[in-house]
């Protein structure tokens, strides 16, 4: 482990990981009370997404999550899982990362964020900003025609970003077999010219290694990378899923013997730089940081006009008409 | 006599694109072109010609030829703090953008409750007449209208192309901005040299008149504006009002228009059903219903998608079915 991090280092990623766990299970509680819509775990990703944005320097870089990152994003601040919560229970400011937070809301449209990430470093580097674009999708998304489209973009503009492709094994029911034929995904980074890395997924510090080598070539100049990280989806793909209709269950099962989080703590507890009251404490900040984030979220003010807010800079006549109509019909039905 | 000595310059409508986007690249460097063959050709129309050479490989670039990336990366441009002025090459193509451009431009705004404008331009030419091939000539702008989130703006003259682009272009929200193919070279006219600036939602007469009048943008307005001149002739006085925009839309305007003859025919080149003219007759419905003298009429294309060209010029108003239609309106007893 020839890596530049320290015991704080490796203590703060694996504390980071407890904690996604930890609030991934809760918001899972929270689906299930009926308190919030539709959420996708993170459980068996928490490697490499805090592998990853170790990696980063977030007063620099981008993070272009998909809809499970932002449980793992705390090193871009404790703000990402407020808003995250917010998120969950179905309120805009959700979708608000506040100023200087450089992450985008989570994306639901696949691949679509891939290009806005190749946008987005095209600016960078038009600007002479320093620091890359890192944009997480998944195995499913690299069907997408837009993957295909921003790898091949991101190689002809040379410009500093991260295609970081999250192999889970699955998009919902569909195994990475009928996604493509190809050996894997990061061979698809041949057809764009640029690099391409895999990495177990499962090990943030192997991540890490590939994402700062990635990101010291896009701070040379050289352009683009593409990671896979494999890995496995320990949960279902959304409290709306069953994955027991299709998911091997010796597979599943062989899966949570490679658990990312109990993989890395045995790694640390045989560097004596974890323990049982370590652990202990990571588990009550992990709870007190999703604690924090649900309160500040459940007590966001919303008023149901404000849902004509924000579509323009300046709303256009008809939508001023509207709102007006909207709130003397609200006070009136009330 | 130099351009800049006098206080306007005859111009075809591509020319006064041309020189806006000159002028605003000029005055705001991070303003930036691109698109399918752009740079090198200055675009299949010309209307990007000369910019290279002016401003350079950074700010006038020739795209992949992939319509997704090119909205995509605008829109990650547009969260870089650039301005981003791409070219869908032709409107029938943005269906291959479709996704970045209703899915994401148009929201993100939205999205992100507030924290990233999308101040793109995308420029398109659109419209029929020239006996293109297929999907070169549909008229999509009711469906854009349908996207909340989107500018759309339709300029017919060659003044308003300027006022109107240059409007856009610092508009910090997104707005497709469509050109009339049979315009670019087929109108012309007067421009003002100094800057101009036409707000958007504020509609034109393009021609005064008592006894009927005919809504339409874009380059029908020359269509309807022959047709006046043929009715006025026939003792009929029509008007022609120029709506410059869609969204937003000057409803007050047409409420005005409406009051004043009573009588009025909207003319689009689109597939009738759900298209814009409905939204216009839905507006009088709703705003001046009790100063109709007779149903509101439309000349449209028709439900069939835009044919190939020995059926284009029954498919695309003309003079003689706006006459055609007035006539029969002006016959209506109050």
């Amino acid at each position: 482990m020839a890596l530049d991090l320290d015991n704080d280092d490796l203590v703060g990623m694996l504390c980071e990981m407890i904690k996604a766990r930890i609030s991934s299970n809760r918001l899972w509680s929270l689906q299930r009370q009926g308190r919030i819509g539709t959420i996708a775990p993170i459980d068996g990703q928490e490697a490499t997404t805090v592998g990853a944005t170790w990696a980063l320097d977030p007063s620099l870089d981008w993070v272009l999550p998909q809809y499970r990152e932002p449980m793992a994003l705390g090193r871009y601040g404790s703000e990402i899982l407020h808003r995250f919560a917010a998120w969950a229970i179905g309120h805009p400011q959700g979708g608000h990362i506040p100023e200087p937070l450089r992450v985008f809301p989570p994306q639901i449209s696949l691949a679509t964020q891939i290009l806005h990430g190749v946008g987005l470093a095209w600016a960078m580097k038009l600007r002479r900003e320093p620091g890359v674009v890192l944009t997480f999708f998944g195995d499913g998304s690299s069907s997408e025609g837009d993957f295909y489209e921003a790898g091949n973009l991101a190689g002809v503009l040379e410009v500093p970003v991260i295609l970081l492709c999250v192999n889970n094994q699955w998009a919902i029911s569909t195994p990475t077999g009928k996604q493509t034929a190809s050996s894997g995904f990061a061979t698809k980074a041949d057809a764009f010219g640029i690099p391409g890395v895999t990495v177990d997924g499962n090990d943030p510090l192997a991540v890490y290694e590939v994402v700062t080598a990635a990101r010291a070539r896009a701070l040379a100049g050289k352009g683009a990378t593409l990671i896979e990280a494999v890995t496995y989806r320990l949960g279902a793909h959304t409290t709306a899923d069953d994955p027991t209709r299709y998911a091997p269950e010796d597979e599943l099962a062989a899966a949570k013997e490679r658990d990312p989080i109990d993989v890395f703590r045995r790694q640390l507890e045989d560097r004596g730089i974890w323990d049982r009251s370590m652990q202990a404490d990571a588990e009550e900040a992990g709870r007190r940081a999703i604690d924090d984030a649900w309160n500040w979220a459940s007590n966001l003010p919303l008023q149901q006009v404000e849902l004509l807010d924000h579509v323009f800079a300046t709303p256009t006549p008809r939508q001023r008409a509207q709102r007006a109509e909207l709130d003397t019909f609200l006070r009136s039905d009330s | 006599m130099s351009d800049d000595l006098r206080e306007e310059t005859t111009l075809t409508m591509v020319e006064a694109i041309n020189r806006t986007l000159a002028a605003e690249m000029e005055r705001d460097e991070r303003v930036l072109v691109f698109g399918e063959d752009v740079a090198v050709s200055g675009g299949v129309f010309r209307a990007t010609e000369g910019l290279l050479e002016q401003f350079g490989e950074e700010r006038v670039v020739d795209m992949p030829l992939a319509e997704a990336a090119i909205l995509g990366a605008a829109a990650g441009l547009a969260a870089g703090g650039m301005v981003p002025v791409p070219e869908i090459q032709f409107l029938g193509f943005s269906y291959q953008a479709m996704h970045q451009l209703a899915g994401q431009i148009a929201r993100f705004r939205y999205r992100s409750w507030g924290r990233f404008s999308m101040g793109i331009t995308i420029r398109a030419p659109f419209g029929g007449g020239v006996r293109t091939p297929e999907l070169h000539s549909d008229s999509l702008e009711g469906q854009l209208t349908n996207m909340a989130g989107l500018k759309v703006v339709v300029p017919a003259t060659a003044a308003d192309a300027k006022g109107l682009l240059t409007e856009a272009i610092r508009d910090p929200d997104p707005v497709v901005f469509l050109e009339p193919l049979r315009g670019y070279r087929g109108v012309k006219g007067p421009v003002p040299n100094a800057e101009h600036r036409v707000p958007f939602g504020q509609a034109r007469w393009a021609v005064p008149g008592d006894d009927v009048t005919i809504i339409t943008w874009s380059h029908q307005v020359h269509v309807a504006t022959r047709a006046s001149r043929r009715l006025a002739e026939q003792g009929i006085s029509v008007g022609v009002l120029d709506l410059r925009s869609l969204v937003p839309l000057d409803t007050a305007g047409i409420v005005d228009a409406v009051e004043r003859t009573g009588r009025v025919v909207i003319v689009e080149e689109a597939v009738p059903t759900s298209g814009f003219a409905a939204e216009v007759i839905a507006t009088i419905t709703e705003h001046a219903f009790y100063s109709l003298e007779a149903p509101p009429v439309r000349v449209s294309g028709f439900d069939a998608p835009y044919p190939v060209g020995l059926l284009e010029d029954t498919y695309v108003p003309d003079v003689r079915r706006i006459e055609s239609a007035v006539l029969r309106l002006v016959e209506v007893a109050p």
